[in-house]
């Protein structure tokens, strides 16, 4: 369903991606793992299209689509989503009214039928469900005042609702404890279907101790160095991603 | 006696990518009626008032309180601390008195292409068809054209009119109060208001009656070359409550006409006022051209104890709006309060804001202002909070908020307080903040294009002030906002 080709990605004029190629199939779960600076959430920003990330060459179709083409909104409606590492604030926008223009705005561009209130209120219960995030977080505005954990946990479920076929997670992991990690990885997994895939970027190894991932791929140097399954990512946590950059044999294997 | 002047200058921030400055706007209110008028020509003198008093049959002190206040305004400069930037003003090329050639008696008698521009402006004057539980006095140019739903206002004892009419029919009330909030040489404009104001409202709500529909005005300015001067008194006895609402629109034309009204305000013991505005006047076109100076004095007396005053104005029109509402907390434990949201767009300038006045005893005062600027328009805040030697335990709350859209316009804030008494508690807040290329990726990766992203935000930001709306203004305030941000993104 996702297949980019030799990417090339500038941003503020440095060239961060430099020929990534990585293929997804429907229902596959991809962890994209690297250091700091390895191009993780370049790599995200650029699939959802935000400004300032500036293809320069190489391409990204998604189900036989030139994605690069689309404006975010389209995407969106296409059904790709992020999940933000940093959720943003939108005060006095209160959340179930923010995620029902959201929804209301895709269907209508997919030809689908607006949702009234009391079918979107309907749909906010199932979900409610499955997420087991209390309804409160829903009366406040968009991400204002939320707790690191809060803010997660939202986007986790703005993505149940979404319905996405490929979710892109941003570092979704990072500042939050183990009761919240396992929260979040809980209603990933929830989510997991034969026609949605995942992209899981992150810089731990621990996130998938809780999403196991079909593949992993090492990231560095804005190019993917290294592919393998879930056991590249326990490798990766004992040795470092210093033995990533050598390219050599883990540093341990001939200390 | 501490005194604070703080300027938190040119926030003119740096633009997001996502957030481009493609103008265009459509002002819908912008046709003209062809009507036959009648008027005054241009100039002003002792004359041009003894020629307007006379064609409103006002009785002799009103004429002489006319030409008092004209005598006054002649030794007086015109005020220039505002941050704006306005041609100088040909007083002797402005015509002062402009109305339909036919005046009607009464509502069955309005001219058709009258009926038909407050139809096609959404103020229907049938009462039929009107909005329900809303009386509307309809002033076109300098006169009142009708008012809707006098007979069951008199039948609850309330007096709402036109002001030429309240001259005449209730002189003793307005001899009592007019001029008594608004003195005729308190200002400038003041009191070239005092000299020439042709019409407006009058509406008079005696001891313990709460008004049974929310009463409205709606200001149309028609005619070229004519300012308008209108006059607003609202009195509300003990215990009475009114809710008051106007509107304002005017034709798009090249030059700039002027508006320099005055309202005042008076809340006897216990008494309630809540004065909503939803100004909509022609803001000039994208290159600045035309537009209306909206220079305007209005203030409110909470001469008894326990009484209440709130002005929420929604601003979206006017070349130039220099505009302080505000509160006079003469009555213990009197309250007063002032909720604005100021737009400007284009070369649009705003100067406004409120003072609040604190002489009785546990006085509150709030002040809740949020001020949006798009395109290369200046928005100031000017606020004044002053609480007099024998205010003990006054309360003032003030939060000041600007949102910019673009890179080329600007946000200012100039809060005033004057405190002479140490029991009170004055407490500022003000912030800047601009649509983020965040805020605006984060609407759009959820499928929310782009208008509608700004819309949201901007919704959002103004939450706080729209609560304080009559149900069916608040949307009609939104949708205002709506058409005025048209184009402010690309």
């Amino acid at each position: 369903m996702l297949k980019i080709e030799n990417l090339h990605a500038r941003v503020a004029g440095k060239e961060i991606l430099k020929g990534l190629s990585l293929s997804v199939n429907a229902g596959e779960v991809h962890a994209i793992m690297g250091p700091n600076g390895a191009g993780k959430s370049t790599l995200g920003n650029v699939l959802s299209g935000r400004d300032g990330y500036e293809v320069t060459s190489g391409s990204v179709t998604y189900n036989g689509v030139d994605l690069l083409a689309l404006e975010p909104e389209a995407r969106a409606a296409a059904g790709v989503f992020l999940a933000f590492q940093y959720p943003v604030e939108i005060p006095g926008v209160n959340n179930t009214y923010f995620l029902r223009a959201a929804l209301n705005a895709q269907r209508k561009v997919r030809g689908e039928k607006e949702l009234d209130s009391m079918q979107f209120l309907k749909l906010v219960r199932e979900k409610l469900k499955v997420m087991q995030i209390s309804d409160e977080l829903l009366h406040r505005a968009v991400n204002e005042g939320f707790s690191g954990g809060e803010k997660k946990r939202n986007e986790i479920f703005q993505m149940a609702l979404l319905e996405p076929k490929l979710a892109i997670l941003d570092e979704t992991d990072s500042g939050l404890d183990i009761d919240a990690l396992k929260q979040v990885a809980q209603g990933v997994n929830a989510l997991r279907s034969p026609e949605r895939s995942f992209l899981v970027i992150t810089h731990y190894q621990r996130l998938l101790d809780y999403i196991e991932p079909d593949f992993v791929h090492v990231l560095a140097g804005g190019r993917i160095v290294e592919s393998g399954d879930k056991t590249l990512a326990l490798k990766l946590e004992e040795h470092g991603y210093a033995w990533v950059r050598e390219h050599g044999e883990p540093a341990g294997a001939t200390a | 006696m501490s005194s604070a002047t703080i300027d938190s200058t040119s926030t003119a921030l740096r633009d997001n990518a996502g957030v481009a400055e493609a103008l265009g706007r459509s002002y819908s209110a912008g046709f003209v009626t062809e009507i036959e008028m009648t008027g005054l020509p241009p100039g002003l003198d002792e004359e041009t008032i003894r020629a307007l008093s006379a064609i409103k049959r006002e009785p002799e002190w009103m004429t002489e309180w006319r030409l008092k206040a004209y005598r006054h305004w002649l030794t007086m400069p015109q005020p220039d601390w505002a941050k704006l930037k306005m041609d100088a003003i040909d007083y002797q090329a402005i015509s002062y008195y402009a109305a339909p050639k036919k005046a009607p008696k009464s509502l069955d008698e309005v001219d058709p292409a009258l009926l038909e521009t407050y139809e096609k402006l959404g103020v229907p004057l049938h009462e039929r068809a009107a909005l329900a539980g809303v009386a509307v006095d309809a002033v076109f140019d300098s006169v009142s054209v009708g008012t809707t739903f006098r007979k069951q206002l008199a039948e609850a004892g309330v007096i709402f009119c036109s002001m030429s009419e309240a001259i005449r029919e209730h002189p003793e009330l307005v001899q009592q109060y007019l001029g008594s909030v608004v003195p005729t040489g308190d200002n400038f404009f003041a009191a070239l208001n005092s000299a020439v104001f042709s019409d407006g409202s009058f509406v008079f709500i005696p001891k313990g009656v709460r008004c049974p529909m929310e009463l409205s005005t709606y200001f149309r300015i028609n005619a070229q070359n004519t300012g308008q001067f209108e006059r607003t008194l609202i009195v509300a006895e003990e215990g009475a409550h009114v809710s008051y609402l106007e509107g304002c629109t005017a034709p798009k034309r090249d030059e700039n006409q002027l508006h320099a009204a005055v309202v005042e305000l008076v809340a006897l013991e216990r008494a309630q006022i809540k004065y909503s505005t939803v100004q909509n006047w022609y803001p000039g076109d994208e290159n600045g051209v035309g537009g209306i100076y909206n220079l305007v004095t209005k203030r409110g007396d909470c001469r008894g104890d326990d009484s209440k005053i709130s002005w929420t104005q929604v601003e979206t029109g006017s070349a130039i709006t220099w505009k302080y509402p505000s509160v006079v907390l003469r009555g213990d434990r009197s309250v007063g309060e002032f909720h604005s949201v100021a737009l400007t767009h284009h070369y649009q300038q705003a100067d406004t804001g409120t003072k609040m006045i604190h002489i009785g005893k546990d006085t509150k005062s709030k002040i809740v202002s949020k001020g949006i600027s798009a395109g290369k328009s200046n928005n100031s805040y000017r606020g004044l909070v002053k609480v007099e030697k024998g205010a003990e335990r006054a309360r003032n709350y003030t939060q000041c908020d600007s949102l910019l859209i673009g890179k080329r316009c600007g946000a200012h804030t100039f809060p005033y307080m004057e405190v002479k008494n140490p029991t009170a508690i004055v407490e500022h807040e003000a912030t800047t903040s601009k649509i983020s290329d965040d805020q605006m990726f984060y609407c759009r990766s959820r499928g929310i294009g782009e208008e509608d992203a700004v819309s949201m935000i901007v919704d959002g930001f103004c939450k706080q002030v729209f609560r304080e709306l009559p149900m069916e203004f608040a949307v009609e305030a939104k949708k205002l906002l709506e058409v005025s941000l048209e184009g402010a993104v690309g």
